[in-house]
This record gives C-alpha cells, sequence and structure tokens, in this order.
C-alpha cells in the first residue's frame, strides 16, 4: 500500500486513543494539598487526575465560592447537575472522523486528505472554544449565597474564578496549571501524520 | 614510728580518694562530654536534624508501657507522631468507648479498660523485617495484639488462657509462625482453692505458641506447653541455622512464692529453656496434646464492617513436656537470667543474668552437640538439664553491673544495657571482648537497633530506654518525663545524639526503615467498601428512626455540616445511638463528633469510617453538638441540635437538614 494511505489510516486510527485518555488536565496545588488535586477532562467524561476521588474532592472545595456542581457520577445520578451535552456527542464526532479518515486512506486522494484535516482543525478550534466557554460560565456564574463571596481588590468586582485554559493561574489558595494531556498529544501526531500524508500523496490526476 | 606512719597513712588515702572518685568521676566527664558535644559540635546537632518538611530515616515503635498503648516515633528526630491505642482506652480517638471498638478491650474477666504493654516486634518473612504487622503483649491480664502497620490501628487481641504476666512475649519468628506468650507469675492450672505456701510443684508456668495466619496475620492458639512454675522472663527466637528454636529465660527457679527478691535470688543458675517447636508440631501432627477446657476471649476487628466482634474461645491443645521427649532441654545460666538475646546468624544466645557480673554466652551448636552427646547434668520436673561447659561459647568478664538485654549489629558486635551501672556496653561476641562504652541517664532498660530481632539489623542507630530520668528535663512535678537516648552506632564508638521524651513507659521498641511502611500508609477508607450496618453513603441516606425509645440517627459528616443536623422529637429516657459517616474521601480530612452530656468519648471518624457513641438525654432542652476536629475553614459552623421533649411528649421525630428532610429535595 502507499506510504500516504497508511500515514492517512494510522493517523486517523491514533484519534482511538481520545477514547481512553483525558484531553486536558487542570491541576490545583495548595498549602492543604501538596500532593495536588487533578481533573481529567475526557471527550466523555471527567476522572480523578491525581489520586482517589479527585473529582469529588474538587467538587466539595467549589462549593465554598459557590460554583456549579460538577458533572461528576455521583451528581449526576443524584440530580444535581446535568452531564455536559459534550459527553454525548463528542465520542460522536470522534467516531465519524475515524471512519471518514480511514475512507479518505483507502480512496487515498490528497485532496481529501486536506480536507479532513481542515475539518479537524474547524473541529478542534470549536472544542477549545467550547472549552473555553465552560470555564467562563464555571468561573463566573456563581452561586450568590455561596460561603466566600471575594472581591478583586482592584476592581471591587465579584472575583471570578475561571481557571487558566492553557497555562497557570492564581486562584485563591490555589495554583492551578492547565495543560492538555494525553490524548491531545496523540491528536498532534494525528495531524502531523495527515499533513505528512498529504504532501508526499501523488497530484490528484495520478490514477490509482 | 610516727614519721613512717604518717606519710604511708596519706598515701593510703590518698588512693582511696582516687578509686572513690574513678566511676563517679567517669560518669560526670561523660555528661560533660555530651553537654559539651551538643554545644559545640554542629556534627551532632545535624545528625539528628530533619529539616522541616523533611521525613525521618526511620519508624520506631515504643511500647507505651503502662499506658497500655504504643507509641510512634521517626528517628534520628526522636519526634512522636502518634500513639496508637493497644490495651487502654483513649477518648482522644474514641478507641475502647465508642461501640466499635469496645469489644477489642473484652476478656474472659469482662471488659478490661487497661493494660500494660511490653514488647513490640515486627513481622518477619526470611528472617527480615516485611513492616506488615507490630505485635505487642499485655503482661497484667495476658493478651497479645496485632496492629495494622497500614491502617497503624489495632486489629486483634488475642488474651492467653492459664497465664499470668504475660511478659516473655511478643516476639515473633523469622516467618512470623509463631508469636509467643509466657508466664512471669506461675499460676494453679487451672485455677482452682489453694494455698500459696503449696506453690512449689504446683504452680505452673505457660508458654503459648500463637499461629500467625500468613495472609491475614490472624491469631490462633496452636498450643500451650505446661511448663513447671518458674518465672519465664523475655524470650527470643532462633534464626538461620536455629530457626525451628525458641528460647526463653526464667527466674525463681527456686520456686518461692513470698519476698522473691530475696528467695528467688539462691540458686546459682537458673534456666533458658530451649524449645524445638518444629519437633513439637511433629509430635502434634501425631496426635501428641490434649484439648483442654480454657476461657479466653479472643477479638478482631472487621476493617469492611467497621468492627470488632469477641469470641469467646473455650478450649487450648496443652502439651506437657514429658510428651515430647527431646524438644525440650533447660541450660543454666548464673543468677537470674533476664533478657535472652540471639545474635543475627542464630549461633550465639546470650544470657543476661542480672545479679551476675558476667555475660553468659551459650552456643547453639554446641548445644546440639550436647544433645547429641546426651551431655545432660541431671534433670528438673523431667526436663534435661545440658551440662554448663557442654553449651557454653563464653563469658564475657565484668562487662559492668546488671545486664538486663542485648542487641546486635551486622559487624559482629553486641550491645548491652546495664541497668545498675547506667550504661551501654559495646563488645565484640566471637573475641568476647568490650569495645566501649558510654553512659545513659538513667538506668536503660531495653535498647532497640531497628531490625535487633532479625537477621538483618540496620545497624545505624540504637535507642536506649530509660527508666529513671531525674534531671534531664525541666522538672514537671513528682512524676517526671520517661525517655529514650540515640546514639549512633555507624563508627567504632557509640555516640550519643539525643535524648527524646517518650510515653510511659518505653519497655522495648520495634523500629524499621520508613520506606518499608511509609508507601503503604493508609489515606483513607473507602465508603464504597463500608459494610458497617448503620453506615450512609450519601446525604440522602442520612434519617433518624425510633425502635421503642431508642433513636438511631444515621448521621453523616462531610465539610463542613452534618446530616441531619436539626433533629426533634426526642424525649427523655431514650437511648439515643448517633452512627456517624464521614463521608469525606479525602486524605487528612477527619471530623469528629460529641455531644453536650454524653458520657462517652467524642468519636473521632477518619474518612470513610462509620461509628457510633450513645447519648441518653436526661433533660427537656434543645442541646446542641459539633465537630470536635479542626475539619475546614468552616469548621466553627459545623454544628447542630437536638430537641429533647418530655417522656409522655408528643412531639412528631423530624429530622432536617437546611429545613429540608434529607434525600427528599437536591440542591440544584
Amino acid at each position: 500500500m502507499r506510504k500516504d494511505k497508511i500515514l492517512m489510516i494510522v493517523g486517523s486510527l491514533l484519534m482511538l486513543a481520545l477514547f481512553s485518555y483525558p484531553l486536558w488536565k487542570i491541576t490545583l496545588v495548595a498549602p492543604q494539598y501538596p500532593e495536588p488535586l487533578g481533573l481529567n477532562i475526557h471527550i466523555d467524561k471527567l476522572t480523578d487526575g491525581v489520586q482517589f476521588n479527585d473529582v469529588n474532592n474538587i467538587d466539595l472545595l467549589n462549593h465554598y465560592i459557590g460554583m456549579h456542581h460538577l458533572p461528576t457520577e455521583v451528581n449526576i445520578k443524584k440530580g444535581a447537575v446535568e452531564a455536559f451535552p459534550e459527553f454525548t456527542y463528542m465520542p460522536i464526532i470522534v467516531g465519524i472522523m475515524i471512519v471518514l479518515g480511514v475512507v479518505v486512506g483507502f480512496l487515498g486522494r490528497k485532496k481529501l486528505y486536506i480536507a479532513w484535516l481542515g475539518l479537524l482543525a474547524v473541529l478542534g478550534t470549536l472544542g477549545m472554544y467550547d472549552f473555553y466557554a465552560w470555564l467562563q460560565k464555571y468561573g463566573n456564574e456563581l452561586d450568590p449565597n455561596a460561603i466566600l463571596k471575594m472581591t478583586d481588590p482592584k476592581t471591587g468586582e465579584v472575583m471570578a474564578y475561571n481557571p487558566p485554559i492553557f497555562g497557570y493561574k492564581k486562584l485563591l489558595n490555589f495554583e492551578v496549571y492547565s495543560y492538555p494531556s494525553e490524548s491531545a498529544y496523540f491528536l498532534i501526531v494525528a495531524a502531523l501524520l495527515v499533513a505528512i500524508a498529504w504532501y508526499i500523496a501523488p497530484k490528484e490526476n495520478v490514477k490509482l | 614510728m610516727k614519721t613512717i606512719f604518717k606519710p604511708l597513712f596519706a598515701l593510703a588515702t590518698a588512693s582511696l580518694m582516687l578509686t572513690g572518685c574513678g566511676p563517679e568521676a567517669s560518669s560526670h566527664s561523660g555528661k560533660k562530654e555530651a553537654h559539651n558535644s551538643g554545644a559545640l559540635s554542629g556534627s551532632v546537632a545535624e545528625k539528628v536534624y530533619v529539616a522541616p518538611g523533611e521525613h525521618d530515616e526511620f519508624y520506631a515503635f515504643i511500647s507505651g508501657g503502662f499506658s497500655g498503648q504504643l507509641a510512634v516515633y521517626g528517628l534520628p528526630s526522636g519526634r512522636l507522631f502518634r500513639v496508637i491505642p493497644v490495651f487502654s482506652q483513649d477518648p482522644e480517638k474514641g478507641y475502647g468507648y465508642n461501640e466499635e471498638t469496645k469489644p477489642m478491650l473484652m476478656t474472659s474477666h469482662g471488659m478490661i479498660p487497661w493494660g500494660d504493654s511490653h514488647h513490640p516486634d515486627i513481622s518477619q518473612t526470611n528472617g527480615e523485617l516485611d513492616g506488615r504487622w507490630v505485635f505487642i503483649n499485655e503482661n497484667n491480664t495476658p493478651r497479645i495484639a496485632r496492629i495494622s502497620l497500614t491502617s497503624f490501628e489495632t486489629e486483634e487481641i488475642l488474651e492467653i488462657p492459664n497465664s499470668a504476666g504475660n511478659h516473655s512475649s511478643a516476639y515473633v519468628t523469622e516467618n512470623t509462625e509463631y508469636v509467643v506468650a509466657g508466664t512471669r507469675f506461675a499460676v494453679p492450672v487451672p485455677q482452682k482453692d489453694m494455698p500459696i505456701a503449696d506453690f512449689k510443684g504446683n504452680f505452673k508456668g505457660s508458654l503459648s505458641f500463637v499461629k500467625i495466619d500468613p495472609e491475614e496475620g490472624h491469631m490462633s492458639i496452636a498450643f500451650q506447653i505446661r511448663m513447671p512454675g518458674f518465672n519465664f522472663d523475655l524470650a527470643h527466637p532462633g534464626r538461620g541455622k536455629s530457626h525451628g528454636w525458641f528460647f526463653f529465660s526464667s527466674y525463681n527457679t527456686e520456686e518461692a512464692n513470698t519476698l522473691l527478691e530475696v528467695n528467688a535470688s539462691q540458686n546459682d543458675k537458673d534456666f533458658i529453656t530451649a524449645i524445638n517447636w518444629k519437633k513439637i508440631e511433629e509430635y502434634i501432627a501425631n496426635g501428641v496434646g490434649t484439648k483442654e477446657p480454657a476461657k479466653y476471649a479472643h477479638n478482631t476487628w472487621n476493617d469492611k464492617k467497621h468492627t470488632a466482634e469477641t469470641v469467646m474461645e473455650d478450649e487450648v491443645l496443652i502439651i506437657n513436656p514429658e510428651e515430647v521427649p527431646g524438644a525440650i532441654y533447660f541450660l543454666p545460666t548464673p543468677k537470674s537470667p533476664h533478657g535472652c538475646d540471639v545474635d543475627p546468624t542464630g549461633e550465639y544466645i546470650i544470657g543476661n543474668g542480672k545479679l551476675a557480673a558476667a555475660m553468659t554466652v551459650h552456643s547453639f551448636s554446641k548445644m546440639i552437640k550436647a544433645i547429641d552427646d546426651k551431655a545432660f547434668d541431671g534433670e528438673s520436673y523431667g526436663i534435661p538439664i545440658l551440662n554448663f561447659e557442654a553449651i557454653n561459647y563464653g563469658t564475657l568478664e565484668q562487662p559492668g553491673l546488671g545486664p538486663l538485654h542485648t542487641e546486635f549489629d551486622t559487624r559482629g558486635n553486641a550491645y548491652t544495657t546495664f541497668f545498675i551501672s547506667s550504661e551501654v556496653v559495646k563488645w565484640n561476641v566471637e573475641s568476647l571482648e568490650v569495645l566501649d562504652r558510654h553512659p545513659v541517664y538513667y538506668s536503660v532498660g531495653h535498647l532497640m537497633i531497628p531490625g535487633g530481632n532479625s537477621r538483618k539489623p540496620f545497624d545505624k542507630y540504637l535507642v536506649s530506654m530509660n527508666k529513671i530520668t531525674k534531671d534531664r528535663y525541666l522538672p514537671t512535678g513528682p512524676e517526671v518525663c520517661q525517655s529514650a537516648q540515640l546514639f549512633d552506632i555507624s563508627g567504632d564508638k557509640l555516640e550519643l545524639l539525643l535524648d527524646f521524651p517518650t510515653i510511659g513507659e518505653p519497655h522495648y521498641a520495634a523500629g524499621c526503615p520508613a520506606d518499608l511502611i511509609a508507601s503503604k500508609s493508609q489515606k483513607i477508607f473507602k465508603l464504597d467498601e463500608n459494610e458497617h450496618p448503620y453506615a450512609v453513603k450519601s446525604e440522602a441516606e442520612t434519617k433518624v428512626v425510633r425502635e421503642g425509645n431508642e433513636v438511631h440517627i444515621y448521621m453523616s459528616m462531610i465539610r463542613s455540616h452534618f446530616s441531619p443536623d436539626n433533629i426533634e422529637g426526642v424525649k427523655v429516657g431514650d437511648k439515643v445511638f448517633f452512627h456517624v459517616t464521614n463521608l469525606e474521601q479525602d486524605y487528612d480530612v477527619p471530623h469528629g463528633i460529641s455531644m453536650i452530656g454524653a458520657q462517652t468519648s467524642e468519636l473521632l471518624i477518619m474518612p470513610g469510617r462509620t461509628e457510633t457513641f450513645i447519648w441518653n438525654p436526661k433533660q427537656e432542652g434543645v442541646w446542641p453538638f459539633y465537630c470536635t476536629d479542626f475539619c475546614s475553614a468552616l469548621h466553627q459552623e459545623m454544628q447542630g441540635y437536638i430537641r429533647v421533649s418530655a417522656a409522655n411528649s408528643n412531639v412528631p421525630l423530624t429530622f432536617t437538614l437546611d429545613d429540608d428532610v434529607p434525600g427528599t429535595e437536591e440542591e440544584l
């Protein structure tokens, strides 16, 4: 089989990792948490990032500042919060992309390669925006009856607690780190492989 | 004549003064040296300095003696981390007060709130510490406890029947096959009404071999040897070549029953008893031994149900020495031996004759040869007495006064404590030469080198545990602190590094490298695995149920509230059960709870645990309860109320949190 075809197929199959590994990871360090708390964000769920029960423990701490509950298994079950709709449709989108990628690979058409890659870029950007929107929602929509109501000493406004989408931010006693996780790296490699496939693929007018 | 006598007299006086000054001067200079080296030499301070946030290199489990507990320290810092409640109630932790742990203190005499803990020993595999459990004996009401080294909690206590003064305990064999128990105060077996003066020949000293389940650690008495009524004092297992044997020291072979300090000190030699337990196992497999009735409590903690249970056992397998020829011998050992210590190779058995001015070293291989050659000097109660010269490796002459206990390093040296001369002496076992000595402050009992009772001592530090402190610390009234002293033994000379106070009384200790245990230390109890019958897994499950005049509160605690926290409809004369579950699943977030007027201790509940206390409301009113352990920023808000109405009142039973019945409405 042609190398570009193999790269295209392998590249899209790498996206299977998204079903197993987290896409993003938020880590929280505080004086009381020398061993940090961690939140793994998958395409379909939230999981403990560092130790057992991290998600529930972060959720428990969030109630001090009046944050919405996280869609943990426990919270969804008792109806305290609804699951993010993304948890339902993200796996479907990823599944479709993989199938499309494999089909495109078999077809072996250069233009389709770049089209698939473009689609991935668009979806990725939308995904990042979506992530940003959730962080904004969680950071700003605070319960007016929250235990701790902090105001920004500079602006005098109610303090928001948006975790960073990328990098480091200090939120009260927590040092928050937000970085891509395993699946994100799989995705980058997948995109690179497909880009190479596109680059080395024979021009469209060449008959298969 | 006068002129000649005068100078002679003066000379004699001067020499007397010199010799008189000798020991005192040396002990003073020793103390001075310790003070000076602490002040002048930074290197000693550096050796024990564990910087803030850093961890110690070793754990030391030091017995709490008449406190009945076991204390956990770090070495080299000497910092106290935790007191594990074992044989005594501990209101701080609710141990022996809450309904779940009360059965741990049950005995055939009923519930006993206090014990006298003596000799901790860590479990072993292939002669090396494995860091799974630590065993410790209770002297007064004979018992052995097993403590988990993952939860650092007492998991099992086994009473020893037909015994009194369980002192020669709780030493483990090199694969933790057995933990032993002995009898220091011989008693009639079975107990009966008889004249004390008929002691001799009629009282017995039981030696018990407690089998340890290799997986779960559960204890059971495999057999009990009915020995003559000597005072069995201390014990150590054989190891390596002598694995399969156990050695018990004894005094009062005179079998005196009064004024023992004189009457039990008459015989020139007492005995170390050598027991071939592997041979006894073979005899038992062939049907030797008699099951006799005996009542003793066996208390086991169930880590799933978070509750202890007592089973009253009713029989024990008795072995009489005459039934097991070739399995038990007496090794004559001078002057009321106390410590009975076996070196890491298993070849040398050291008898610390506490009234002798010499240390006796027996040889295991010579002992085996003496048995083969039948080199006996008669017998006592049918047990062959081996010829002293045939088994004796040698004697360490004049090492000090009042030898008690010996531990070993990996370089062939022994370290012995001397109670009367108040010092630790380092000597070479094979060459029988004293190499160094160092005063201790004051009157040392046991000493401990981590891994001391094993084939592999970690011979960097030595801890001496002293009986008297006098002027060593700031005074605190008539009772001053108990203490331990830390020595560096890595070099040729003993170097005193640190004094540190301990809880009372530090008898023996067990130590091990921190990395053997620290990484396995439990952080939380998983709520999913909690099978306590009154556990709640979420706030929605919390409730209050009346059963006649019993009120059962199924309560939860999580930062920073109780659920329910407002309860009405409780009546004077009710018996109110607080079954409280800590719903936290986060490390180091315990909550406590107590109720005004509750005639018991608080509960201190670890994450995922359920515990129970009982409150008997006696007066109408509205009575608060609160969290007793500063748990969070909102700890001061963690409280609730119970309304108590008259016995004939019609106030309905209600329970709420934030004005809702838990579980009926969820916050969104």
